[in-house]
């Protein structure tokens, strides 16, 4: 019955690309919750595109994708987070714009440098194909870094999210957690992008948080479920991308979807239950 | 030594001074209550006594006894935690300071006293959002107490409670400072509550209008101006 699974396994690049996405998935699920909550998902978005436009450079420049691409986004994270906070610039049109320009420059530098349109729709829209043994190990560090200082710091990170007005009055260093936040998921959506495509990577961010937003009620119960979700929805669309022939990027971001769907329906009738009795 | 002692202290709002001029001294025990309209400076003194702005002129001194870490604060109400999933017990839990990553078993013991002491055990897993606006006023509460034995800064805890409710809280407030000897702040709009419980009223109009005991205050002009007489300011 699991055949398949294990002929899919066999193609090393399927192997590398699962064993990277999980790890991002898993990443960007738990930043997430917190982004979600923070009204900060476009800061998310931004990010994307801005790497999709550092990457284009970094072919076109012949640098290492991920090297040169880390720390560009990374400061853009720093920016994009500066722009949110600020009361005097209209933080989510800042972000839109730097996006679309960056967007913008990535177009045009990958069309100058190589003219060829496929080469745009896997940057955008994700390629199993690109992971190399490089990439893989790279991203294990990284993934697993994300990891540690999540679950390391996972209380303050609470404690800020919940209450930064608190937070900063009971000296809790509120805007060093949110550059340690912004940080991480630069890195994360840098690691997932080639793979996802940087339209559909910070639907790894967005979907899982809001799904197990519908059902659960404690910080905890939504960390845990976002990250149950999330793995579970890039095994899921990465089989299907499989075994179906289809793009595995959107796959992922569709099966995201259908657990959305699933769990709002879920919440309905357990509301329904709830009134009802 | 006062826990807070602010001398002649001016604060400015982009490079605009919206108070100025201010000075007093809270010491253990205290219970100041700090009233004036909108837009009078309360929310910018309190942001001075917590330290998040920094006097243009005069200062603002912490007891050295008293560590930043050690100031229990409870905020203005604020609309973003009504849809946040959160359980009580791990809201009352994020007062509790100290620089572990990872909670005792005498932080949870502490929350837990915290939670008995304001009469919100029986809601520790329930999801916070779901309380009344009093209940989770209460919860708020705790965990300002989880953060300090010394001093409580409340800004305006009672706004948008039905008066039952308000006033419940007001005589929760007030055991707090009677029995545990916790100094509290308190912004608030209403002054006859104030009056029943504060040791000290701080009345502010871009500069304080009146610092001093409350039966003195409500023998001031803007003493009974401001609690509901007629007047023509």
């Amino acid at each position: 019955m699991f055949d398949w699974l294990r002929e899919m396994l066999t193609y090393s690049f399927i192997a590398r690309a699962l064993l990277v996405g999980l790890i991002v998935s898993l990443a960007a699920a738990l930043l997430g919750v917190s982004l979600v909550l923070k009204r900060y998902s476009m800061i998310g978005d931004g990010l994307s595109h801005v790497g999709f436009g550092a990457l284009a450079v970094a072919m076109a420049l012949g640098a290492a994708p991920l090297a040169f691409t880390i720390p560009v986004v990374v400061l853009a994270a720093l920016l994009l987070l500066r722009l949110s906070e600020s009361s005097k610039i209209k933080g989510d049109a800042a972000i839109g714009m730097i996006a679309t320009a960056a967007l913008a420059l990535g177009v045009m530098v990958l069309s100058m440098a190589r003219g060829a349109n496929a080469d745009i729709s896997s940057y955008l829209f994700g390629s199993v194909l690109v992971m190399s043994r490089e990439d893989v190990i790279l991203s294990l560090l990284l993934g697993g870094a994300v990891l540690v200082l999540f679950i390391l710091f996972y209380r303050r990170i609470f404690t800020v999210t919940f209450d930064e007005a608190f937070a900063r009055a009971t000296g809790l260093p509120a805007g060093l957690y949110n550059t340690l936040i912004a940080v991480l998921t630069a890195i994360t959506i840098v690691l997932g992008m080639r793979l996802m495509g940087a339209m559909l990577i910070s639907s790894l961010i967005i979907f899982p948080a809001l799904t197990a937003m519908r059902l659960c009620k404690s910080f905890l119960a939504v960390t845990l479920t976002a990250a149950l979700v999330s793995l579970v929805s890039f095994f899921t669309g990465m089989s299907l991308s499989y075994l179906l022939a289809t793009p595995a990027g959107a796959s992922v971001v569709l099966v995201n979807a259908a657990f959305f769907l699933l769990f709002s329906l879920a919440a309905r009738l357990k509301n329904r239950v709830r009134a009802g009795s | 030594m006062p826990l807070i002692s602010v001398k002649n202290a001016a604060f400015a709002y982009d490079g605009q001074v919206v108070l100025s001029g201010v000075s007093f001294d809270v010491q253990t025990g205290d219970y100041l209550c700090v009233v004036g309209e909108n837009g009078s400076g309360k929310s910018t003194l309190m942001k001075g006594l917590l330290r998040l702005v920094n006097p243009v002129r005069g200062s603002v001194t912490l007891n050295s006894d008293l560590a930043q870490d050690e100031i229990g604060y409870l905020p203005q109400q604020n609309l973003t935690q009504r849809d946040f999933p959160a359980s009580v017990r791990e809201v009352v839990e994020s007062g509790i300071r100290g620089r572990r990553l990872f909670l005792s078993r005498q932080d949870r013991q502490l929350a837990q006293e915290k939670m008995k002491l304001l009469e919100i055990e029986h809601l520790a897993q329930r999801s916070f959002m779901e309380l009344s606006g009093g209940q989770r006023q209460r919860v708020l509460l705790a965990r300002a107490l989880c953060a300090t034995r010394k001093l409580l800064l409340l800004d305006e805890p009672t706004a948008g409670l039905d008066p039952v409710v308000a006033r419940e809280l007001y005589k929760t407030i007030e055991a707090i400072n009677h029995e545990q000897g916790i100094a509290i702040i308190m912004v608030t709009h209403d002054v006859h509550t104030a009056a029943l419980f504060a040791s000290h009223i701080l009345h502010l109009q871009q500069t304080p209008l009146f610092y001093g005991a409350p039966d003195e205050y409500l023998n001031t002009y803007h003493g009974q101006c401001f609690a509901g007489g007629v007047c023509d300011v």
